[in-house]
C-alpha cells in the first residue's frame, strides 16, 4: 500500500472529468422532474447522445457539431417519450423503460462501422495566468471546455428555477397540475419542453463520454451512467447545488476506486460499484422518515398523468 | 400405382438433387466472440484468422460468426444453435465460454469444437488451444523496463485468473532483470472490454507516476490516453499503432490463422482429433508489432535477440532462480517453468507489491 502516489489535485482534477456526463444529465433530469415528469429513459437518450455526437464528430473533425448533434439526437427521442406521456397520456415508468432499451439498441444498429474509429480530439483549455496558479489552477483551469460549461448549466438551472418567472410557473406544473391550468398555464406544453431540455442534457452527457473520457465508441458504453444520474436527482433532493455535489461524489467513487487499487489499497471493487445506489437508498430513508413527502422535497404531480378534463 | 411411381421418381429427383450437393456442401464453420469484431484487440484477431480461413479455402468453407456473446448461457444458446444449423466445427475463443463448450459437446458428439485458452476437455470432440502470451510479454517486460523514466509501470489488468497472472509475472520478471528499480502498480478492471473503465484505469495509473502502461484487456483506449498524455504503452492483441502513433511502442500480436486452417483441413480429411496446444513464438502464433522508432537502437536488438531465443527454444522467460511473492522458492536455479504450474498460476513473483484480488 503506498497512498502517498495518490496527488489529491490530481484526482480531484479526474473526479471532476469523472462526473462531468452524469452532471449534465442529471441537471437535465432534476428540470424534467420539477416540471412533474419522471423520465427512466435517460441512460437510453444517453447512449443515443453519445452514438450520434460520435459519428458526427468523426464524420466532419469538429468535436462541438458532435456534441450539438448529440443534444438535438437524443432530444429527438426525448419527445418520442414526450408524445406517448403526455398527448397519448400512457404510463410514465414503462414509457421510460421503453425509451431505455429503445435507446440502446437503436445506438448499437448506429454505431455500427464505427467501432476502432478515432473522433478528433477536444482540446483542454490552457488559460493564461489562471492555469498556474498552484492548486486551484490543476482544479479547476486544466480541463476540457464541457466541464466548465456544466458547472455554468448547473449554476443557469439554479437561477432559473429559483429567481425566474418562466421557473416559477415550472415549478407550478411540476407541484400540482390542475392547479397551474387553473391559473391559465399550459401544463403538457411547458412539460414538453422540459422533458426536450432533459433529453439535451443527457445527450450531451453521452457525447462527453463517447467524445472526451474515452474517446471512443463502443456498444452500451454508458454503462449504468443513466441511472446513477437517476439517482443523483432523488439523492440532492431536486436542488441543483446539492446534485453538483452528489455528481462530483458519484462520479469520484469510480475514480477513486481506481486510483486506491493503483495505490496498492485491497478494496472489494462490488462495494464501491454499488455504493452510489446505496447512498441514494440511504438518504431516501433518512429524509423521508422525518417529515413525510415534504421533507423529500419531491415535486407534488411528480409521475402523475396528467389531462385538463380531470 | 400411381402414386407408388411419383413417390419413386420424387425420391430419384431428391436424391439426385441431395447427393450432388453433399459433396461440394461447404464446410460450416462457426465463430463465437466475445467481443466485438472491431474491437482491434483480441476478437479482431480472431476474425482476421477467420478471413484468413475464408481466402485459403474459398468456397470449400462457410463461416459464421457471432459477436459480443456473454460467458455462460447466451454462450451455450449461441453454440447450440450453430451445432444445429449443420456446422461441424465450432471455435469458442474466449476463456470463460469452457463449461458452455463443454455441455455443448456432450449434446453434439458429431461436432467438433476447438476452446481458445481453456483447460477443461470433458469429451473427446472437445480441443484445447493456447498461445504463449507470457513469451511476449517477457520482451514487452523488457523492453517496459528500459524505456521507463518513472520506474513505474502501469499494467490494466482484466480479471485474476492464471492466464493473467502469468502475464504480469512474466513482464515484472524482465522489466526487474533490465531495470532493477522498476515497480509495478496493477488495476483490475473485471472486463475483458470496457473501453470506459480502462480509460479511466490508465488514467489513474498515469496520473500515479507510469511512464509506460501495458494492458491484458482488448480496447484500444488505453493506448489513445497514453498517447494523449505523453506516456509509452504496448498495444494487446492486434497492432494499435494508429491510436497512439508516438505512445505505441510495439504490441503482443495473436496469430491464429494457421492453426485454424490446419484444424479445418484436419475435418476436411477426416483426420481431427482433440488436441491441446500451446503455441508461442517458435510457432508463430505469438508475435511482436514492428517496434516504435523511439526504442534506441540497443534496445531493439536485445529484443530481438530475446524473441530469437526464445522461438528456438534456449530461453525460458520462467527461468529458476524465482521466489514467489512470499519469499518461498518456486524454481531452483536454471529450472524452468513446467507448463502445469504455468497454467495454474496464482501467486505473484518476489517484488510484486500489489496483492491478487480472490
Amino acid at each position: 500500500m503506498d497512498l502517498s502516489s495518490i496527488n489529491p489535485i490530481v484526482l480531484i482534477a479526474s473526479m471532476m472529468a469523472a462526473a462531468t456526463p452524469i452532471l449534465l444529465a442529471a441537471t437535465g433530469e432534476l428540470i424534467c422532474e420539477k416540471s412533474g415528469v419522471l423520465n427512466l429513459g435517460v441512460e437510453g437518450m444517453m447512449i443515443t447522445g453519445a452514438v450520434c455526437g460520435f459519428v458526427v464528430a468523426a464524420g466532419t473533425g469538429n468535436p462541438w457539431l458532435g456534441f450539438a448533434f448529440a443534444a438535438l439526437a437524443a432530444l429527438a427521442i426525448s419527445l418520442i417519450f414526450g408524445i406517448i406521456t403526455q398527448v397519448l397520456m400512457a404510463n410514465q415508468v414503462a414509457t421510460g423503460l421503453g425509451l431505455t432499451l429503445f435507446g440502446l439498441g437503436l445506438s448499437a444498429l448506429i454505431g455500427q462501422g464505427y467501432q476502432g474509429v478515432r473522433p478528433p480530439r477536444v482540446p483542454r483549455i490552457e488559460i493564461p495566468y489562471l492555469s498556474d496558479i498552484p492548486v486551484l489552477g490543476r482544479i479547476l483551469f486544466s480541463h476540457d471546455p464541457m466541464v466548465h460549461i456544466s458547472l455554468l448549466l448547473v449554476v443557469a438551472v439554479w437561477v432559473f428555477l429559483k429567481f425566474t418567472r418562466a421557473g416559477l410557473i415550472l415549478r407550478a406544473v411540476g407541484e400540482n397540475h390542475h392547479a397551474a391550468h387553473a391559473l391559465g398555464y399550459r401544463v403538457v406544453r411547458v412539460r414538453l419542453m422540459a422533458i426536450a431540455f432533459g433529453g439535451a442534457m443527457a445527450g450531451l452527457g453521452g457525447a462527453y463520454l463517447s467524445l472526451v473520457r474515452v474517446p471512443q465508441w463502443t456498444e452500451g458504453m454508458t454503462a449504468g451512467a443513466g441511472w446513477i444520474a437517476l439517482a443523483l436527482v432523488v439523492f440532492a433532493a431536486w436542488r441543483p447545488w446539492r446534485l453538483l455535489l452528489g455528481a462530483y461524489l458519484f462520479g469520484g467513487i469510480v475514480v477513486l476506486q481506481l486510483n486506491l487499487q493503483a495505490a496498492g489499497v485491497r478494496i472489494p471493487v462490488e462495494y464501491l460499484a454499488m455504493s452510489p445506489y446505496l447512498i441514494t437508498i440511504l438518504v431516501l430513508v433518512i429524509i423521508s422518515s422525518s417529515r413525510g413527502r415534504n421533507a423529500l422535497n419531491a415535486p407534488g404531480s411528480l409521475n402523475r398523468t396528467y389531462h385538463a378534463s380531470q | 400405382m400411381k402414386r407408388r411411381t411419383l413417390l419413386a421418381s420424387s425420391a430419384m429427383a431428391l436424391g439426385l438433387a441431395v447427393s450432388p450437393a453433399l459433396a461440394d456442401d461447404p464446410l460450416k464453420v462457426g465463430f463465437v466472440y466475445v467481443g466485438p469484431v472491431g474491437d482491434y484487440g483480441w476478437t479482431a484477431t480472431h476474425d482476421a484468422a477467420r478471413q484468413m480461413v475464408e481466402e485459403h479455402f474459398g468456397d470449400g468453407v462457410e463461416t459464421s460468426y457471432v459477436e459480443s456473446v456473454p460467458e455462460g448461457a447466451d454462450a451455450e444458446r449461441v453454440m447450440t444453435q450453430m451445432a444445429l444449423s449443420g456446422h461441424e466445427l465450432i471455435f469458442a475463443t474466449s476463456f470463460g465460454f469452457g463449461p458452455d463448450a463443454n455441455n455443448v459437446a456432450a449434446r453434439f458428439p458429431d461436432v467438433k469444437f476447438e476452446h481458445a485458452t481453456g483447460y477443461t476437455q470433458d469429451h473427446d470432440n472437445v480441443s484445447l488451444y493456447n498461445a504463449r502470451f507470457y513469451e511476449g510479454r517477457a520482451v514487452i517486460g523488457h523492453i517496459a523496463g528500459k524505456m521507463t523514466e518513472t520506474n513505474t509501470i502501469g499494467y490494466i489488468a482484466s480479471y485474476p485468473i492464471p492466464e493473467v497472472i502469468m502475464g504480469i509475472n512474466s513482464a515484472y520478471l524482465h522489466a526487474k532483470a533490465a531495470n532493477p528499480d522498476v515497480q509495478f502498480r496493477i488495476i483490475w478492471v473485471y472486463s475483458w472490454f470496457d473501453p470506459a473503465q480502462e480509460a479511466d484505469a490508465a488514467t489513474a495509473l498515469i496520473e500515479q507516476g507510469a511512464d509506460v502502461l501495458m494492458q491484458h484487456t482488448d480496447s484500444s483506449a488505453p493506448i489513445a490516453i497514453a498517447q494523449e498524455n505523453g506516456v509509452m504503452a504496448f498495444g494487446q492483441a492486434s497492432d494499435m499503432v494508429a491510436f497512439g502513433p508516438d505512445a505505441h511502442l510495439t504490441a503482443i500480436l495473436d496469430e491464429w490463422g494457421p492453426y485454424y486452417i490446419e484444424r479445418i483441413q484436419a475435418v476436411m480429411d477426416s483426420t481431427w482429433q482433440a488436441g491441446d496446444v500451446w503455441h508461442g513464438f517458435a510457432e508463430g502464433m505469438v508475435a511482436l508489432a514492428p517496434l516504435n522508432e523511439r526504442i534506441p537502437e540497443d534496445v531493439r536488438a536485445e529484443a530481438e535477440f530475446m524473441i530469437e531465443a526464445i522461438a528456438a527454444g534456449e530461453y525460458h522467460p520462467f527461468t529458476g532462480p524465482i521466489n514467489r511473492q512470499d519469499g518461498s522458492p518456486w524454481l531452483a536455479e536454471g529450472e524452468t517453468a513446467p507448463d502445469g504450474d504455468l497454467l495454474g498460476m496464482n501467486f505473484y513473483v518476489e517484488g510484486i507489491t500489489a496483492e491478487i484480488p480472490n
